[in-house]
């Protein structure tokens, strides 16, 4: 049995329909992760297995047992707001023993309890600090501290790392991985940012408009999206329009207006005259200068409009002939050397016949 | 003389207009002399007249005991009123609460006037005068309060119902202690209002009952003298210190919400 299961959860506000049916069963000692833009309504879902907000149809349910009529101080799930929602009349040490002393554990249990958990986030020292007198990072630890320190049987982030500097935010990410298998609890992380989500997860829910378009591991979502909102959200990707020429058992032939045809693996369901949209990985896109070296692939003339060197590669932003824009991505190997070409050097593009997904626009 | 110097003139003058008035009472309470015309010598005489003049000294309990009960009242009220509409958002209630702040006082003490007699036929006495000033009194610590929730950020409150605290214990632990400094400051604002109160307690004052500022209204009837400047003082004093403290309390929300 899943530890949580969400059945057919729908919220409405007036005519907005914030979480349309959704289902989701998380299993225990799970990282899952909510993903989506703001508005997509995984927030309002977030609220309401918090105890926040009720459901107008569906159930939640934990251990099997429905949540419905329990309010938020009695479900043992704890949540980590976005703001920290730190006490501000409280030191770390009054913060992180709060759930213990609302549990009636004694004040013995308590001090070793607080002792350990902050020695797990690395705040031994902070014990008697306020938390205005907190770094971010340091009150981020600290709201996470509390929110574990009474072993709930889930773990709620909403968007914990929105408010930190980008350094900060990766490695309270690496923090994040070793904490939660170091303390087994389950996490239910909310996000909007892909990378944190493919970084962290266990599991994606990816949201939209209060459904869920897809659910599944990191890398069959950045692999194989189901459709081109998720291709899109997940990573970078570039979109070519196409229509299905023939749909054989192990290939698609694919036509691109205006420049030619191409052959993408093969996709069920997928039959001739289909329109849709062909989604390639920059880092699938090749760029050469000659056409024997990609004469076995996929193939287009292009232009280079642009670069972006960032170091470990160059990303080459290549115009081709009929006005679609193409990324594609270069290793920089070779030391001391940030390009290949030249902005206006006219280059093929080129990627794997087994690459691409044909996606239903 | 150029601008700034124009500038500090005119400021100087506001102050001397509000102050001097002030000091002149404040220096003649201590003048050795019946009238308040020219200066003779320092002397402590008055305050000592003023401390055996027993009317005077029953007035000043009564101001006291006033102005504690319906302090203690309208604080425990307003605050209510203040978290009220601060977390359920009425349309009506809050122009319930701040109406009787903004609406001229002489009316505030017709209506009660005729309240208490035609409606509750209440004798007029004690009673009467501190209902009025609850009646009044609510409104600011309502707006002090509130203004001090609105500062705050609300998931502290859904943080600690979700760390396992009933509601109770959310309003005792995290609440009320983060709006204290708001409730303290509504506290001693309204003592402050109520103890120099004169319009709304003269409506509703009964036979019998006066305040330190109906009695100094009385005295000054018949001559002003120097007594009336020493209780002036000590009632200046009073109030000056309880601003002050509330002030510390609640720099901001006072700054706006002083009349």
């Amino acid at each position: 049995m899943a530890l949580l299961e969400i059945r057919n959860v729908t919220r409405r506000f007036g005519d907005l329909v914030a979480v349309d049916n959704v289902s989701i069963n998380i299993e225990a000692g799970e990282f899952f992760t909510l993903l989506g833009p703001s508005g997509c309504g995984k927030t309002t879902l977030l609220r309401m297995i918090a105890g926040f907000d009720l459901p107008d149809g569906g159930q939640i349910l934990l251990d099997g047992k429905d949540l419905a009529g329990t309010p938020p101080e009695k479900r043992p799930i704890h949540t980590v707001f976005q703001s920290y929602a730190l006490f501000p009349h409280m030191t770390v040490t009054g913060n992180v023993s709060f759930p213990l002393k609302m549990a009636g554990k004694s004040p013995d249990e308590i001090a070793v309890k607080v002792k350990e958990v902050l020695d797990l986030v690395h705040l031994s020292d902070k014990g008697e600090s306020f938390p205005h007198e907190l770094s971010g990072g340091q009150k981020q630890r600290v709201a996470l501290a509390r929110g574990l320190v009474n072993r709930p049987r889930l773990l709620m982030l909403d968007e914990p790392l929105g408010a930190l500097d980008a350094k900060l935010r990766e490695e309270m990410q690496i923090e994040l991985i070793t904490l939660q298998r170091d303390v087994g609890i389950t996490f239910v992380f909310v996000t909007h940012s892909q990378a944190e989500a493919l970084a962290l997860s266990h599991r994606i829910a990816v949201m939209n408009a209060g459904r869920i378009e897809q659910m599944d591991e990191p890398s069959k979502i950045y692999s194989f999206p189901v459709n081109r909102f998720v291709a899109d959200f997940i990573g970078r990707i570039n979109i070519l329009q196409a229509e299905v020429l023939e749909a054989a058992p192990d290939h698609l032939r694919i036509r691109i207006p205006g420049m030619g045809e191409v052959r993408a693996p093969a996709k069920t369901g997928a039959a001739r005259g289909q329109k849709g949209v062909l989604a390639l990985r920059p880092e699938q896109v090749r760029i050469a200068a000659k056409i024997d070296d990609v004469a076995d692939e996929n193939h287009f003339p292009g232009k280079v409009r642009d670069f972006l060197y960032v170091g470990d590669i160059t990303t080459y932003i290549v115009d081709l002939n009929n006005g679609a824009r193409i990324e594609a991505l270069l290793p920089n190997s070779a030391t001391g050397r940030a390009k290949f070409f030249e902005i206006g050097d006219a280059v093929k593009v080129a990627w794997p016949k087994d690459a691409g997904l044909f996606l239903n626009d | 003389m150029n601008r700034s110097s124009w500038l500090w003139s005119i400021s100087a003058l506001v102050y001397a207009f509000l102050y001097v008035p002030l000091i002149i009472v404040v220096v003649y309470s201590f003048n050795d002399s019946r009238l308040n015309a020219e200066w003779v010598g320092f002397t402590l005489n008055w305050y000592r007249v003023l401390f055996n003049d027993e009317q005077m000294i029953r007035a000043a309990v009564n101001s006291l005991t006033i102005a504690v009960v319906s302090g203690l009242v309208a604080t425990a009220l307003g605050t209510m009123a203040g978290i009220a509409i601060h977390r359920y958002k009425p349309k009506l209630l809050p122009f319930m609460v701040i109406t009787p702040v903004a609406m001229p006082e002489i009316l505030l003490g017709v209506s009660l006037l005729l309240f208490f007699i035609q409606v509750m036929n209440l004798t007029l006495g004690m009673l009467s005068i501190i209902i009025a000033h609850i009646t009044f009194c609510i409104g600011f610590v309502a707006i002090v309060v509130r203004a001090r929730l609105a500062g705050m950020d609300e998931s502290i409150f859904e943080a600690a119902r979700d760390l396992g605290a009933t509601p109770w214990q959310t309003f005792k632990l995290v609440t009320f202690p983060l709006i204290m400094p708001g409730v303290i400051a509504g506290a001693l604002m309204s003592f402050t209002l109520s103890i120099d109160d004169f319009v709304i307690t003269f409506f509703t004052v009964g036979v019998g009952v006066s305040t330190l500022p109906l009695q100094i209204y009385s005295m000054i009837k018949i001559a002003v003298t120097p007594e009336v400047n020493a209780v002036s003082t000590l009632l200046m004093l009073l109030t000056l210190t309880t601003i002050i403290i509330a002030s510390k309390f609640a720099p901001d929300t006072l700054r706006g919400a002083m009349k």
